[in-house]
C-alpha cells in the first residue's frame, strides 16, 4: 500500500479524486479551503469526471449540493466553520430529504471574535441538523472515514460530515497510506439513493407537509439515525477486514482496567493517549476513550464501556451555552443517568480558537480526577484548561 | 381517507404518484358554509369571476353548485352576489 505524506486537507482531496463523486459544489474557506482546491485541480486535470460547480456561497453550494443529490447524483463538498454556519437551513434539508451527500468538514471556531483556528463549535452547532457527524484523530483517520462516509450515508440515507481539527489536522504532513483507487471504488460500489428524480416515473420532491405528515417523516429521521450505529459499525468491520485499519464508534485506550476514563474527540486524542501513558507509568488506573462518532450520539457503547468507571475526565473543544459545560459532557452525563453506581464526573473546556493542549495540562487534570474520585466528590464539575483568569 | 403510519410512507416525504393534488380536499378548515339558492340564481356568474378557489361549478354558462371539497368559505360569493342567493352559515360537522 502506497504511503505518502500527506495534510489533512490533501488526504480528504485524494479521498475525493478516488471516490470521483458525480458533483462538488463549494465554495471557499479557510481552513477547508485546500480541499476543494486541490479536488477542483483534479478536475481540471481530467483525473475525475465530476461536475465542479464554484458557487457564490456556501448557502448556494449545500443548495446545488442538495438538488445534484435529489437528481441521484453522488455528490460531496467540503467546508468549514462560518461557511458550515451559512449552510445550517440546508444542512436540514439535506437530512429532511434524506440525501446522502458528504462534507469534507475541517473543525473551525465560529465569529465573534473572528478566529481562524480550531475548536469544536461549528460542527457542534450542526449536531441537531440530522447529519451524521465523523470526527478524524489525525490525516489517515480522515482520508479512510470519507471513504467510509460515502457507503455508510448511502446505506442509511443520511447525509455525513466528516471533520478534522482546523490546522492541527488539515494542515499538518504526516504519512498516510493510500489505497488503490481500484480498491475504493470497489468499496463504494454504485451510488444509491432513496429515490432520484430520473428514476423513471415522476416524484415531487420536497412538497409542504403540514400537521398531518411532518411528524411521521421527522419520526423516520430519528429512526435513520437510531439505525445507523449499525451501519456505522459494519462498514468499519468491512473496512478493517478489506484493508487493515478501521476506526470503532468509540475507541478504548488502555480502559481495561481503568477505574479512570478520559473522554477526547480529535487531535487531542493523541495527546491525550501520551498523557494517559505517562499517568500509567506512575500507577494511575487511567485509560481514555476517544469518541469517533458524536452523532449518532453512541450512548449504549459509552454505557458498557464506562461501567466501571468511577470517575470521568471529559476534555470539551466547545461549549454549549447551557452553563452545564460541554456537548460532549452534557451527552455523557446524560446517557449514563440510569448507571449505578454513581459515576464521577468533571468537564474540562479547552483549546477554544485554537489554543494548544499539552501533554502536562491532561495529566494534570487526570491528577485533579484522581483526588476527586478518592474525596468521593466532585470539586467543581466545569473548569478550563489553559484559560488566564 | 386512512393515513399512513411513519413506517409505510416514502422515505424523504417524496410524493410518488404524480397529480396526488387531486386527492387533497383542501376545503376541510372552513368554519363557514356558502348555501347556494338555486330558484333565484340568475347565473350572472359574478361569483365564479370572484371567487379565489375555483369552487363555483358551472357548465353551459349557468351556475351548477359549490365544490365543498375545496371551498375555504372565505365568504366572498355572498359577498358580491348582486341577487344576495348565496347566504353564509356557521360550518357544523
Amino acid at each position: 500500500m502506497p504511503r505518502r505524506a500527506l495534510t489533512g486537507n490533501e488526504a480528504m482531496a485524494e479521498a475525493m479524486r478516488q471516490i470521483n463523486p458525480d458533483v462538488v459544489a463549494a465554495y471557499p474557506i479557510t481552513p477547508a479551503t485546500e480541499i476543494v482546491q486541490i479536488f477542483a485541480s483534479f478536475v481540471s486535470d481530467g483525473l475525475v469526471t465530476t461536475q465542479f460547480i464554484p458557487t457564490e456561497s456556501e448557502h448556494s453550494a449545500i443548495s446545488a449540493c442538495v438538488g445534484a443529490s435529489a437528481a441521484g447524483a453522488r455528490v460531496m463538498t467540503g467546508t468549514s466553520s462560518q461557511g458550515l454556519a451559512l449552510m445550517h437551513e440546508v444542512l436540514y434539508q439535506a437530512a429532511g430529504l434524506r440525501a446522502p451527500i458528504v462534507i469534507c468538514e475541517v473543525n473551525r471556531s465560529l465569529s465573534a471574535p473572528i478566529n481562524i483556528h480550531c475548536d469544536h463549535s461549528d460542527t457542534m452547532g450542526s449536531k441537531e441538523a440530522g447529519w451524521i457527524q465523523i470526527y478524524a484523530e489525525d490525516s489517515q483517520d480522515a482520508y479512510d472515514s470519507v471513504i467510509q462516509a460515502i457507503r455508510i450515508a448511502e446505506t442509511v440515507f443520511l447525509p455525513t460530515m466528516v471533520s478534522t481539527d482546523g490546522f492541527i489536522i488539515s494542515h499538518c504532513m504526516q504519512g498516510v497510506e493510500i489505497l488503490e483507487d481500484k480498491q475504493v471504488q470497489d468499496f463504494i460500489g454504485p451510488h444509491r439513493s432513496a429515490y432520484s428524480l430520473f428514476g423513471g416515473a415522476p416524484i415531487t420532491v420536497g412538497p409542504l407537509d403540514l400537521q398531518d405528515y411532518y411528524f411521521e417523516h421527522r419520526r423516520q429521521l430519528m429512526e435513520a439515525m437510531n439505525t445507523s450505529l449499525t451501519t456505522l459499525d459494519a462498514v468499519n468491520k468491512e473496512f478493517k477486514q478489506k484493508f487493515g485499519r478501521g476506526y470503532d464508534i468509540i475507541e478504548e485506550y488502555k480502559t481495561e482496567d481503568a477505574d479512570h476514563i478520559v473522554m477526547a474527540m480529535g487531535s487531542t486524542c493523541g495527546t491525550a493517549k501520551v498523557a494517559i501513558d505517562k499517568m500509567r507509568a506512575k500507577g494511575v488506573k487511567v485509560g481514555l476513550i476517544k469518541l469517533h462518532v458524536f452523532r449518532p450520539f453512541p450512548h449504549e457503547q459509552l454505557k458498557k464501556a464506562l461501567s466501571k468507571a468511577k470517575f470521568v475526565t471529559v476534555l470539551d473543544r466547545s461549549d454549549t451555552a447551557s452553563s452545564m459545560g460541554g456537548p460532549i459532557f452534557v451527552e455523557t452525563r446524560a446517557a449514563l443517568y440510569d448507571q449505578m453506581p454513581k459515576i464521577l464526573f468533571a468537564d474540562y473546556i479547552y483549546g477554544l480558537g485554537g489554543r494548544d493542549i499539552d501533554i502536562e495540562e491532561i495529566a494534570t487534570v487526570i491528577e485533579k480526577g484522581e483526588k476527586m474520585k478518592l474525596q468521593g466528590k466532585v470539586e467543581k464539575p466545569l473548569d478550563y484548561i489553559g484559560l488566564r483568569e | 381517507m386512512t393515513k399512513k403510519g411513519w413506517k409505510d410512507l416514502p422515505t424523504g416525504g417524496i410524493i410518488t404518484k404524480a397529480g396526488s393534488a387531486l386527492d387533497f380536499k383542501t376545503g376541510d378548515w372552513r368554519s363557514e358554509k356558502p348555501i347556494w339558492d338555486k330558484e333565484k340564481c340568475t347565473s350572472c356568474l359574478m361569483c365564479f369571476i370572484y371567487c379565489p378557489d375555483s369552487s363555483i361549478q358551472v357548465k353551459d354558462g349557468k351556475m351548477t353548485g359549490i365544490d365543498y371539497d375545496h371551498c375555504k368559505g372565505c365568504g366572498i360569493c355572498a359577498k358580491e352576489c348582486p341577487v344576495k342567493v348565496i347566504k353564509m352559515e356557521m360550518e357544523r360537522r
